[in-house]
């Protein structure tokens, strides 16, 4: 054999091998069998049919939808007529307002929280201290910080300007005409005098007002359970992905997305607490953020379980449409231990990167500083924090933050 | 002469280059088994605990840890993440008579992750023929799971440590 033949026979050789190996890279599987398992898991196409809220049987009505969203956009519906649900939660910024701390007639001591998804959650508020949309959307309406209204207010609001819409869903509103049954500004609030007013009503005008401000609360609800997330680039992603349709996966995430991806569901332990199709387990959890010193000492869970328990609104209230059999979250709570004490809740991640500032007193101003706090993993202010450090590098860190973008998708609301 | 050497020199050179060209490409084929040990043992590290101790026993049918009931359940449906769950639990003594009225109690968690169930399971209903129904089971990740029941009869109590893997 010349040299020239061994020469051209090495070339030949080498160069099948060099076909051979590239070949390989791009038809092997791009993930393990293991990983398309928690991929799906995370698709959007895993959301099951919304189910009926059992404690709203006006949830899915949809006149009290329509109802519900004039009321979430009413800013009559406050004590200086400026503040509406649409205030804190604006549409055009995904539900949320992007401050550190909710501004409503004054300023409160967390951050809003997005509404997207929420009708999934068993749990609303960092601290879960309600356990459905109708019973939260009560909560700020007579916070003296949010709406700063009341109970009686709000029930002569409904008259004067909804009667019509109201009794066409929920029946005759009661006559509330009389000044001195039904006082213009009455109610279980921190104001003293509206207060006082509330403590000097029968109990049974006491319920029949309470029964009106529910139904207030049911149709806002039946309003914001129609409030989710659509699919995003990473949903088309694992679309192709389960469908093994190369061409959508390549020309969908980018090599850096799909590191931050693969970080995401691996070595960063994120799914730990952001998991199911709305990258969130919607359970509590204490990841050691920094306490806001210029705020009142927050327990978080521990107070909220406590909260939720004593709840006139809550599942097994009777205010509720629900059985008591129909009440699992609450009848199966946790509702002391070392683990509630500084939990928060885990907010969907669906959208997050428009959603700055981070944490449940917008604690970080950017991902950035979130992903920086989860890698150095600081001990908790008070409880025990459940994150471990990761000691990961910049350019890691980065990849999750470009991964992130990818879960970001229209919103719908009615 | 001269023409063979250029002929060698040319053949070491392209051999290497494409050599280095094709290791390059086939890295991510190769992965960390061309690593340095050293490497490798912090790409292990980096992965943390996540893995499940190998000996685990994920059998849905145990006798107790000394040995008194025999124990066994079955979930109302598949047991995934998330989703609250209802169990029946069948107990009997190890000969395979049904245990009446015992008092169960039910507790577990990650101990990889050192955390317990995000709910409080309680055994709500004794169903007849040894079977109790256990509500209010929930998981909130995937991995390793531990479910626990301490069961008290008559004056005897055991206790049986059931192992889960749920997808997440």
């Amino acid at each position: 054999m010349s040299e020239r033949s061994k020469l051209l026979a090495g070339l030949g050789l080498l160069i099948v091998l060099v076909a051979g190996g590239l070949g390989y890279i791009f038809t092997r599987p791009a993930w393990t069998e293991v990983e398309l398992v928690t991929l799906r898991i995370l698709w959007i196409g895993s959301l099951p049919p919304l189910e009926p809220d059992p404690s709203n049987q006006y949830g899915d009505n949809p006149a009290a939808a329509e109802f519900g969203k004039k009321l979430f956009f009413d800013t009559r519906f406050s004590s200086n007529g400026e503040v509406a649900c649409a205030t804190c939660h604006v549409p055009e910024k995904g539900f949320q307002d992007g401050l550190p701390l909710a501004q409503g007639v004054g300023t409160t001591n967390r951050r809003t929280m997005p509404i997207a998804g929420t009708a999934y959650s068993p749990w609303m508020f960092w601290d879960g201290r309600k356990d459905s949309q109708w019973a939260q959307a009560l909560g700020p309406l007579e916070s003296a910080v949010e709406h700063g209204g009341n109970r009686t207010f709000y029930a002569h609001l409904i008259d004067e300007h909804y009667r019509a819409e109201y009794e066409a869903i929920f029946g005759e509103l009661p006559d509330l005409s009389d000044q001195s049954r039904f006082p213009e500004a009455a109610g279980p609030v921190e104001d003293e005098s509206a207060r006082a007013a509330w403590e000097a009503m029968s109990p049974a005008d006491r319920e029949t007002v309470t029964q009106v401000y529910v139904n207030m609360g049911k149709a806002i609800a039946a309003y914001e359970r129609q409030i989710m997330p659509t699919a995003s680039r990473f949903d088309i992603y694992v679309q192709a992905a389960l469908e093994n349709d190369k061409k959508t996966m390549n020309s969908t995430l980018t090599t850096e997305e799909l590191e931050g991806l693969r970080l995401f569901i691996g070595p960063a332990n994120c799914t730990r607490c952001h998991n199911g199709p709305l990258f969130t387990d919607n359970s509590f959890h204490n990841t050691g953020v920094p306490a806001v010193e210029s705020l009142p000492e927050d327990t978080g869970r521990e107070q909220g379980a406590q909260n939720v328990l004593a709840d006139e609104f809550n599942c097994l209230s009777e205010y509720s449409d629900a059985e008591p059999d129909q009440c699992d979250e609450l009848n199966f709570m946790v509702s002391e231990g070392h683990e509630l004490t500084r939990a928060f809740k885990a907010p969907s991640l669906r959208n997050v990167t428009s959603r700055a500032p981070y944490m449940h007193a917008g604690q970080f101003t950017t991902l950035e500083a979130v992903l920086d706090h989860y890698n150095t993993a600081p001990a908790a202010p008070t409880g025990h924090s459940e994150l471990e450090q990761l000691n990961f590098s910049e350019t890691q860190m980065n990849a999750i933050i470009t991964f992130l973008y990818t879960l970001n998708s229209e919103i719908t609301a009615p | 002469m001269q023409n063979k050497t250029l002929k060698t020199i040319l053949t070491i050179a392209l051999t290497a280059v494409i050599t280095v060209i094709a290791f390059i490409l086939l890295m991510p084929v190769l992965g960390p088994r061309f690593m340095h040990p050293l490497m490798a043992g912090r790409m292990e590290s980096m992965h943390g605990n996540s893995a499940a101790p190998s000996e685990l026993d994920y059998s849905a049918e145990r006798t107790t840890e000394n040995g008194v009931f025999k124990v066994s359940y079955s979930s109302d449906e598949n047991i995934v993440i998330n989703k609250m769950h209802t169990w029946t639990l069948h107990v009997e003594t190890v000969d395979g008579q049904p245990v009446e009225n015992a008092v169960i109690t039910v507790d577990g968690g990650m101990p990889q992750h050192g955390h317990g169930l995000p709910t409080a399971p309680q055994v709500t209903e004794y169903l007849g023929n040894g079977d109790y129904l256990v509500e209010g089971l929930k998981f909130q990740m995937g991995g390793w799971w531990e479910v626990r029941f301490n069961i008290t009869a008559g004056d005897v109590t055991d206790t049986i440590t059931f192992n889960l893997t749920l997808e997440g």
